[in-house]
């Protein structure tokens, strides 16, 4: 059962993954490297490094290192402002209605768009990417968590102003609980959109990081590199999402029933 | 100890509307007053202005002689919507402790107020867990653990089956023996209304006006089966309902004159 588990859910990448080997390794193309050849450099490129080094090589403190906390430094970044100014901009129906036509189109505004305007405005580097992932995506985590705030039902509002509840606990409590689904919607958005403006932003105002080093692995026609490159950041979008998911599921346990109609426990009328 | 007094409502706006129009009565400490009225006619305004959460647009609601003015301390409330009022992100017993102050007796005092309505046992429970008429109780129990002077009830067992509905009406008449609570309980069934309640006040279709008060003389033991086939109760049903429907009457008159 548990083979037939595994097959049912990796089956179709592992055929094509081996249907890749096959057809890369019989046509011998320079663009096409069969997937072994491309773990194995990956191997070498990455993971044959001094054991003093945590077996990690140069290159991993380079590129890999930088790439990973402007993504993560960006989006921390991303999620703070947002999840602050979404709360207070639910909560006001009036701030909804005078601000929420701009950050749609602020949303909807390709932000690679904006990437020279940013390496004018910002210092070349980590500065300017940072701008680009907060501006990329600071505007889908306040969307979605005004959303949830601005979902509160007045029975829940009624309840806490009748225990004289504090605006701390307030905040704390009840909004703040109440658009946490919302708000990780919002955050699992953003962070793959992090993850593709991290590279976007790398590719043209840098010199390091993973995004800089598949544009150089392509000008000296290093393909070996350009697919290494391309594997990881693949695995890197697939590992964060799942990541992110897990703690989801960890913060959001109360709501598994909550929203699930076919619950047995609920809905039946007894006492 | 509750005084309300010329009380008025009015929702201004496009459709202007008179949900309340110079109420007046008092209720005594230790009494179980309901407020039965039909649908519509302004019983959860007018609960709301006594819990503060409302502003009235005339007239005064006084509480142990102070006027209202912001929600009083030493009051709570159980709303009919127990699924939109408990908090899904808490436990049962999370909910119980969230109007109470941080410290030692905390849990303590929630736990007590969960024995009383028989949910000890699911302390640990979230409320999608839990039947609707359980969910009541833990509202119950969240109200009960405040220690409340002033208990006010909006239609708390309208969503609930009818043999829940006699359960948690006697568990509310057992607490309330042994509290001596002060319950101002708004409900549209008649019925409901004499068996829990000291007194009765019935009110007209809006602007609600107060169409009568009757004191309720059934005694302190009731009983679902008894007390509700009593001549009492009886007289008292037809009496209720024979207000009620003189209160909607110039209403239908005046449809079926157009």
């Amino acid at each position: 059962m548990r083979v037939r588990n595994f097959l049912g859910r990796w089956g179709l990448l592992i055929a094509l993954v081996l249907a890749w080997e096959v057809s890369a390794r019989l046509a011998g193309s320079v663009f096409f490297l069969p997937p072994g050849e491309i773990l194995v450099h990956a191997w070498q490129l990455w993971l044959t490094g001094p054991a003093e080094q945590l077996w990690l090589t140069d290159a991993v403190y380079a590129d890999v290192l930088p790439s990973l906390g402007r993504l993560f430094g960006g989006w921390l970044i991303s999620a703070v402002l947002g999840v602050l100014i979404g709360l207070a901009l639910g909560r006001s129906r009036r701030a909804t209605e005078y601000f929420g036509p701009l950050l749609d189109f602020f949303r909807s505004l390709p932000t690679p768009a904006l990437v020279p305007l940013f390496m004018v405005l910002f210092a070349l580097g980590t500065p300017m990417q940072l701008a680009t992932i907060v501006f990329g995506t600071v505007f889908t985590v306040v969307l979605n968590t005004a959303d949830g705030a601005g979902s509160v039902d007045p029975v829940k509002r009624h309840t806490a102003q009748a225990f004289r509840i504090g605006p701390w606990g307030w905040w704390t409590r009840i909004v703040l609980p109440a658009a946490s689904p919302k708000i990780f919607a919002g955050l699992r958005v953003s962070l793959s959109q992090a993850l593709i403006l991290m590279v976007v932003s790398e590719m043209v105002g840098s010199s390091s990081g993973l995004g800089y080093r598949l544009v150089y692995a392509q000008q000296q026609f290093e393909f070996a590199d350009l697919w290494a490159g391309i594997v990881l950041l693949a695995l890197l979008g697939y590992l964060l999402n799942n990541a992110l998911l897990a703690v989801q599921r960890r913060a959001l346990s109360w709501q598994r029933g909550a929203e699930n109609p076919e619950n047995p426990a609920r809905a039946k009328g007894r006492a | 100890m509750l005084e309300v007094a010329g009380l008025g409502h009015t929702y201004e706006g496009e459709q202007r509307h008179v949900a309340i129009n110079e109420l007046g009565f008092t209720v005594e400490s230790g009494q179980l007053t309901c407020i039965v009225g039909p649908s519509g006619c302004g019983k959860s305004t007018l609960l709301r202005m006594v819990a503060g959460l409302q502003r009235p647009t005339s007239g005064r609601v006084a509480l142990r002689g102070a006027e209202i003015d912001g929600v009083p301390e030493d009051l709570a409330v159980v709303f009919q919507d127990y699924g939109r009022s408990l908090f899904p992100w808490m436990s049962v017993r999370g909910n119980v402790e969230f109007p109470l102050r941080r410290g030692a007796d905390r849990r303590q005092r929630a736990m007590e107020a969960l024995e009383q309505v028989g949910l000890a046992d699911a302390a640990k429970k979230y409320p999608w867990q839990l039947s609707g008429g359980m969910q009541q109780r833990v509202a119950i129990a969240r109200a009960l653990a405040t220690r409340p002077s002033l208990l006010l009830m909006d239609e708390p067992f309208a969503s609930v089956d009818a043999q829940t509905r006699f359960e948690l009406e006697d568990l509310l008449l057992s607490v309330r023996r042994q509290h001596g609570s002060t319950i101002l309980l708004v409900t549209h069934d008649i019925d409901e209304s004499i068996y829990l309640g000291d007194r009765v006040l019935v009110l007209s279709k809006a602007p609600a006006e107060l169409v009568a008060d009757l004191e309720v003389p059934l005694g302190a033991e009731r009983d679902q089966i008894a007390t509700r086939a009593s001549e009492g109760f009886i007289t008292l049903r037809s009496h209720v309902a024979r207000l009620l429907n003189a209160g909607a009457e110039p209403e239908a008159q005046r449809a079926t004159a157009r």
